[in-house]
């Protein structure tokens, strides 16, 4: 095969190409139990248990300092925990030697916040480096970095080198340089972070992509809600080396259960308008309601039917957003506080249909 | 200027060049794996090992301490060892090898040091050995700069053989001494200090052409 026929592929070849399914389906790609790491007087991780499915996108959030960093690390054995088991495949990894973690690290993708390009190396040859690890021959490695950069639309930049790219390119090179091997796991180390609002959505997509194409299991660390909103399948909300909360995307962004995941929503969920909250008090004409609700009937019809129930309601604010399939509904009301059976009806109408409903305050007219 | 000292400037560049070259390339080929020493064997480092680490600097230290002029002496029965005779400018070139390869250690080092922990770290996630950090990240990555190290203990080298005279080495520096100071030949000493301004920019600029086309950092 030379680089030029591979080059003309369909990138549809290039994904079949990929067949990163390796050991039983039913075995957890990853599994930790008990895990615990500390740096000095600092616990980073604290008897830490959590396993990630085969094939799934699990967002893994937290504030800087939770013990992300040092998580995603322990996934291939770049940091060592104190104890614990991380089993990758059904394998423990913990307790084994540098050059015993080295084969099992050529399948395990990372990609990081900076990108981590080889400088004196073009594109192509810094996506055949882990081939090169990995001991494939000159031509093969070639031919299948080349492919690679079909994939992730940058073959035009073969011959290049990093410093010649953007932001967004070089991330997609890094992506490359990580599926390279065929890893059936891929790490990713706060990988938009360092990219603007456009670049981080068009990488995402792409990490999507690869995710439903090639069957490859994401695993990626964020402080940013926004990137688990949009792909993640699964999120676990980290603090001090705890996991705090954990579940499917759509219902930890329905239902947060913890302040901690509140606050980390409180950018990508709809919130009370500053100058409406400030107002909030004790008395005023009007009750505001904070109203959440998942059901699939609300792209259908439903959010109509429930305003049209309420006729006396005024809506303030929110929507529906789709997180995956799943529509979950977030908005703000108000409702005239005299006769006081009208608030109390709306609650009791929004509960019967297993919304959650929280009087926020009282605001005066006009709101 | 007379033949007799035309020739004699020729030659005298040729031993100049000669040392400068033979002793430039024993301490690229001693020091480059020195500064790989020091860098991989530190705190940290990809084959830590504190007790080498500080040993290694002590020695390097040791050796760059000692002023040149009494290395050239005090290595007289190590070049009679190796060279046969302590006079000439075979003799000259084990000294002053033995004095830049410690040199050069250090400034490579320094380009070593520069190289982003994160190559190195992403070469480990792919599942690389330390040979591999070394020949895929480290060398490549810290390339422009161990060349402009290079470069300049080439410079340093130039002047430092001139010293060497002193033991009978020959060379520019021991004609412009015998000929131009000792002789009042003020036309050698405008030829030498002219030759080695040349000799100078010369390798200087090399240096400078191969960085840039080296480095494709920016």
């Amino acid at each position: 095969m030379t680089g030029r026929n591979v080059n003309s592929q369909p990138s549809a070849t290039a994904f079949s190409a990929v067949d990163s399914a390796a050991g039983a389906p039913d075995t957890p790609v990853v599994a930790l139990s008990g895990v615990s790491r500390s740096f000095g007087p600092t616990r980073a991780l604290d008897d830490l248990s959590l396993t990630v499915q085969r094939g799934e996108i699990l967002g893994i959030i937290g504030r800087s300092g939770a013990g992300k960093s040092t998580l995603i690390r322990c996934l291939n054995g770049l940091e060592r925990p104190d104890s614990g088991r991380i089993e990758i495949e059904g394998r423990n990894i913990v307790g084994l030697s540098e050059s015993e973690l080295q084969p099992i690290r050529r399948k395990i993708g990372m990609i990081f916040q900076h990108f981590n390009l080889m400088s004196a190396k073009t594109v192509v040859d810094n996506v055949a480096l882990p081939l090169k690890i990995a001991g494939w021959a000159k031509a093969e490695r070639r031919a299948r970095a080349l492919e690679l950069l079909d994939l992730v639309g940058l073959s035009d930049k073969a011959g290049s080198y990093p410093a010649a790219l953007s932001g967004g390119q070089k991330q997609r090179v890094g992506i490359a340089r990580a599926l390279s091997a065929r890893p059936a796991l891929l790490l990713s180390d706060e990988a938009t972070s360092a990219l603007d609002p456009e670049t981080t959505r068009a990488i995402l997509t792409l990490l999507k992509d690869i995710n439903r194409k090639l069957g490859v299991t994401v695993v990626l660390i964020t402080h940013e809600m926004e990137v688990v909103r949009t792909i993640g399948d699964r999120v676990v909300v980290l603090e001090a080396g705890r996991v705090v909360e954990e579940g499917e995307v759509w219902h930890v962004f329905s239902d947060p259960k913890t302040e901690l995941t509140q606050s980390l929503l409180s950018g990508v969920r709809p919130q009370l308008p500053a100058h409406i909250a400030s107002r909030l008090s004790q008395d005023g004409q009007e009750v505001v309601l904070g109203v959440d609700l998942t059901d699939p009937a609300l792209g259908n019809g439903l959010f109509a039917e429930i305003l049209a129930h309420l006729p006396e309601a005024h809506f303030l604010h929110g929507g529906i957003d789709h997180i995956h399939d799943q529509p979950v509904a977030r908005f703000f009301l108000t409702v005239p506080r005299e006769p006081a059976s009208l608030a109390d009806e709306a609650a009791a109408y929004l509960r019967s249909i297993n919304a959650r409903v929280e009087v926020l305050g009282h605001v005066s007219r006009p709101v | 200027m007379s033949p007799v000292l035309f020739n004699l400037l020729l030659q005298s560049i040729w031993e100049t060049v000669l040392m400068t070259l033979a002793s430039g390339v024993i301490s690229f080929v001693a020091g480059l794996p020195l500064a790989l020493i020091l860098v991989a064997t530190d705190r940290d480092g990809i084959a830590e090992n504190l007790v080498i680490n500080r040993a290694l600097g002590w020695v390097i230290n040791g050796f760059r301490s000692v002023p040149f002029i009494i290395l050239l002496v005090a290595l007289i029965p190590l070049t009679r060892l190796l060279v046969g005779t302590s006079l000439g400018t075979a003799a000259a070139i084990v000294p002053l090898a033995i004095a830049a390869a410690p040199y050069y250690a250090r400034v490579a080092e320094v380009s070593l040091r520069e190289v982003d922990p994160g190559l190195i770290e992403a070469a480990r996630a792919m599942g690389g050995n330390r040979w591999t950090i070394v020949r895929e990240v480290l060398v490549p990555e810290a390339l422009p700069g161990i060349v402009a190290g290079f470069t300049v203990t080439l410079v340093t080298l130039v002047g430092a053989s001139a010293m060497a005279g002193a033991i009978g080495a020959g060379g520019l520096g021991d004609l412009a001494i015998r000929y131009g100071y000792q002789r009042f030949e003020t036309g050698v000493m405008i030829a030498v200090v002219a030759v080695l301004i040349i000799l100078v920019s010369g390798i200087q600029w090399l240096g400078d052409r191969l960085v840039a086309r080296l480095d494709h950092r920016a």
